[in-house]
């Protein structure tokens, strides 16, 4: 680390007492960068009471405020492409804060941190935000609680943009809190619908589970790092390594909890599928791109914590790239076996955050943030896709209501095909940038020719690369069973409206170009000042980030992962686009009458035909052994474990508490409380009424005799407690 | 002239007051004892403010005038009123919030 850095950082983090230094003056975006989540809260504010009486009840306000983020954002990240280029060594973040109280001789400041990480987010979230609220102007029209649902979407949008603004732990359990309750309240928007309020519920309550491990991990970092909430402060003195490493490890591991529930990993992802049952825009703004990876933001914020606590550098197992790498394989075996469009996207939105969290837990934080970033996009694209079909079949049940729609709804056909591939990690869209380079960040690829990870972790190379063949897989289902085929539902779908198809096309716009910020060093395809533009403006280089080793890609590592996902995306080709359309085409056997799984085909008895008759013995190699291998047994033990022992825990943990508390209602709450304190208290003050009754006389002059005299008895005490 | 002989001045009128407001039974009246006692006090006010070199006692004395005016207007008002509804302004017969 240079001179340089050390000393920008330190003039960072003590603005207040150096006075002017080279990042006082970061330019007027970047300065006033709080009002960016402030506009949006204001706008909150402003529908919730004057929403109703607006021509179009509030969401005109809504769009302004996240448009004039949207620009401001912007404004901030331009900025700091330049701050970022006119320093040479390192680069300083820029840090603002104003006192907000002082209590047992600490402060406690509010403030913004802004760097390249907080810059990337602002972006993401107001651009996705922005075109979420247009979005929903069409899908949510002539809803009961249209109003209602443009300010919490605004609510929730400033939330996260505090969130990733803030420049203190506390100040981000803050920001944390507010978007899981916009997360709860947006998930139950229509809670007349038992099951909406429910999944509502067990969305907070998972959440709070993680919550308790933040608040324990931030109060450990709290006294570890001598007493500072202050990020910057802790990150660096971790660095420095002032911090005890076995403090490090407890918190790193609470931390983990935190992030398992709010960035649904695996075992605290089972509130993520059911998040579905909220509006379509909201699960693309909230559940798919912006408030899940919260908890994948926090890693990256407080990277040393982990680094440290996890020993990330130069080993080749930890506990955070094993939850990451078990969340993306599981929860895309899990993405087979549903028929809700939503709810596969679920799981792949699971399976995603599963990447982001592997690549923070091997060291390759540029590729997680890069992800993060591409996927937002894409996810969105898709969500909002899905919203689109939906809002014409008026169903979410690929099965029963869906098939053929690429005739009817061309934009969205050809939109979601767009970020569809570009989920499945195909050259050259966006998500084979970012999957590959978590790939080469694994630095487990020693036999591919590849150097210069943080460590050997070819475990999580390995199911990165399964993941990619699954993700491709179930992709390729959804396609057919939403696209191709005969249309399964009921009346004649239409193509939607602009308001839904314009974000479409810009999300997926992004989808193709997103990928080409980052694209390798080392390829000599195309300039080199073209390479690594997204590491080289998001990642820190500074005192408050550990100094981590970059993996350099190889060409034989993009083609080997480029071939897992075509093979992949083949293998269920084969079997939709082949055998399923066949049978469904002339035998007359309409999907929802199949069985779920390949098995149900009778696929063993059609294998003992002849040869010939049965030149699809690749078929049966496919789908009736490793398909079904994969897809039935597998894929059904993950859900029984899934619905059963994860949700069983949580069930009875909710008994417990609904005896616990039906007990203390009983003895505690109608015995002592109510007869005794409750009841009592009333007949006192009965009695006592009816004594200060004869008292009120209604004669002024007696009040006014009673005022002298008890004035006269005070004056008379004070005077003798003065004399004494 | 020394401070005693005004506080004592104030002291006499302050009594005269509250027998003005304890005893009388005309509502007039008791409103006039009211204003004897906060000029009472303004003479108090006053007495101290000039014999400590504070100007702060003239002031707050300009405020309790300000204030005792507002609250003679309501006073006299609600004679009035009792005055239209009642024919008399006794105040042993107003005892209508007798609890």
């Amino acid at each position: 680390m240079s001179t340089i850095t050390s000393t920008l950082v330190l003039a960072a983090e003590t603005t207040a007492d150096l006075g002017p230094s080279s990042v006082d003056h970061a330019g007027w975006f970047i300065d006033n960068a709080w009002l960016i989540p402030l506009l949006p809260a204001l706008s909150f504010a402003g529908i919730l009471l004057f929403g109703k009486r607006m021509p179009r009840q509030g969401s005109e306000l809504g769009i302004a405020a996240i448009a004039g983020s949207f620009l401001l954002a912007l404004g901030a990240g331009f900025t700091w492409l330049g701050h970022r280029d006119d320093a040479h060594e390192g680069v300083a973040a820029v840090h603002r804060s104003i006192g907000w109280l002082q209590s047992g001789g600490i402060d406690y400041d509010v403030g913004i941190l802004v760097d390249g990480l907080t810059v990337m987010m602002l972006f993401v979230v107001t651009a996705v935000s922005l075109l979420v609220h247009v979005y929903s102007t069409d899908y949510v029209a002539g809803d009961s609680r249209y109003t209602h649902f443009f300010a919490f979407l605004s609510l929730f949008t400033a939330a996260m943009l505090f969130f990733v603004l803030s420049d203190n732990l506390l100040q981000m359990i803050v920001g944390w809190e507010l978007v899981g309750v916009c997360s709860f309240v947006l998930i139950g928007h229509w809670w007349e619908d038992k099951a909406n309020s429910d999944a509502a519920l067990k969305a907070f309550f998972t959440n709070r589970v993680g919550d308790v491990g933040l608040l324990v991990g931030v109060s450990i970092l709290f006294f570890a790092a001598g007493g500072t909430f202050d990020t910057l402060t802790v990150t660096e003195r971790i660095n420095a390594g002032e911090v005890s490493h076995t403090a490090l490890v407890v918190a790193s591991l609470c931390l983990l909890a935190a992030v398992m529930s709010k960035s649904g990993q695996f075992v605290l992802h089972t509130w993520l599928p059911d998040a579905m049952a909220g509006p379509t825009p909201v699960s693309a703004l909230i559940h798919a791109a912006t408030m899940v990876v919260a908890g994948i933001f926090m890693v990256a914020r407080l990277y040393p914590v982990f680094w440290e606590g996890m020993s990330i550098g130069g080993s080749s197992i930890n506990v955070l790239a094993v939850v990451g790498a078990v969340t993306l394989l599981f929860g895309g075996l899990l993405a087979f076996t549903q028929n809700d469009i939503k709810k596969v996207l679920a799981y792949s939105t699971v399976s995603q955050l599963g990447y982001m969290v592997m690549a923070l837990g091997v060291g390759a934080w540029t590729a997680a943030m890069f992800h993060l970033f591409t996927h937002a996009f894409f996810k969105a694209c898709l969500f909002l896709g899905s919203g689109s079909v939906s809002h014409a079949v008026h169903s979410f049940d690929m099965k029963a209501d869906m098939g053929g729609l690429r005739k009817t709804m061309p934009h969205t056909y050809r939109t979601f095909m767009v970020a569809t591939v570009a989920l499945m990690g195909l050259p050259p869209l966006a998500g084979f940038w970012s999957k590959d380079e978590i790939l080469a960040g694994t630095g487990g690829w020693g036999i591919l020719g590849g150097t210069g990870g943080n460590g050997a972790y070819v475990v999580m190379l390995a199911m990165g690369m399964l993941g990619a063949a699954v993700t491709a897989a179930y992709m390729t289902r959804v396609v057919y069973l939403t696209f191709f085929g005969e249309y399964r539902g009921h009346g004649h779908p239409h193509e939607s409206g602009p308001r839904i198809l314009v974000p479409l096309y810009v999300l997926a716009f992004f989808a193709v170009v997103a990928g080409l910020f980052n694209m390798p060093k080392g390829f000599q395809l195309w300039p080199s000042a073209w390479q690594e533009r997204f590491g080289h403006y998001v990642e820190p280089v500074a005192a408050y980030f550990p100094s981590i080793a970059h993996a350099k890609p190889s060409w034989s590592l993009a083609i080997v992962s480029t071939l897992v996902a075509l093979t992949g995306a083949g293998l269920a080709w084969r079997y939709y686009f082949g055998a399923v359309q066949r049978r469904s085409a002339a035998d007359g056997v309409s999907l929802t009458e199949l069985p779920d799984g390949p098995v149900s085909r009778g696929g063993v008895a059609r294998a003992a035909h002849t040869l010939l008759a049965n030149k699809y013995y690749f078929d049966h190699l496919y789908t009736g052994v490793i398909v079904k291998a994969v897809k039935g047994p597998l894929a059904r033990a993950v859900y029984w474990s899934n619905q059963r022992i994860i949700d069983g825990a949580v069930n009875q943990a909710g008994r417990q508490s609904v005896a616990a508390g039906r007990a203390v209602y009983d003895h505690l709450d109608q015995g002592l409380i109510d007869t005794v304190i409750i009841d009592g208290s009333g007949r006192a003050s009965d009695a006592t009424g009816e004594g200060l009754r004869t008292m009120q006389t209604g004669k002024v002059q007696q009040y006014a005799a009673i005022l002298f005299a008890a004035a006269t008895v005070l004056a008379g005490v004070f005077i003798l407690v003065l004399s004494i | 002239m020394l401070l005693n002989q005004y506080l004592l001045l104030a002291a006499v009128l302050f009594c005269i007051g509250v027998y003005g407001v304890l005893a009388r039974r005309n509502g007039i009246l008791v409103l006039m004892s009211v204003e004897i006692i906060l000029n009472s006090v303004n003479i108090n006010l006053v007495a101290f403010g000039a014999f400590r070199d504070n100007v702060g006692g003239e002031v707050f004395a300009l405020f309790v005038i300000a204030v005792a005016a507002a609250e003679v207007g309501i006073g006299l008002a609600i004679v009035l009123l009792m005055y239209r509804n009642r024919r008399s302004i006794d105040l042993s017969e107003a005892d209508m919030l007798k609890g």
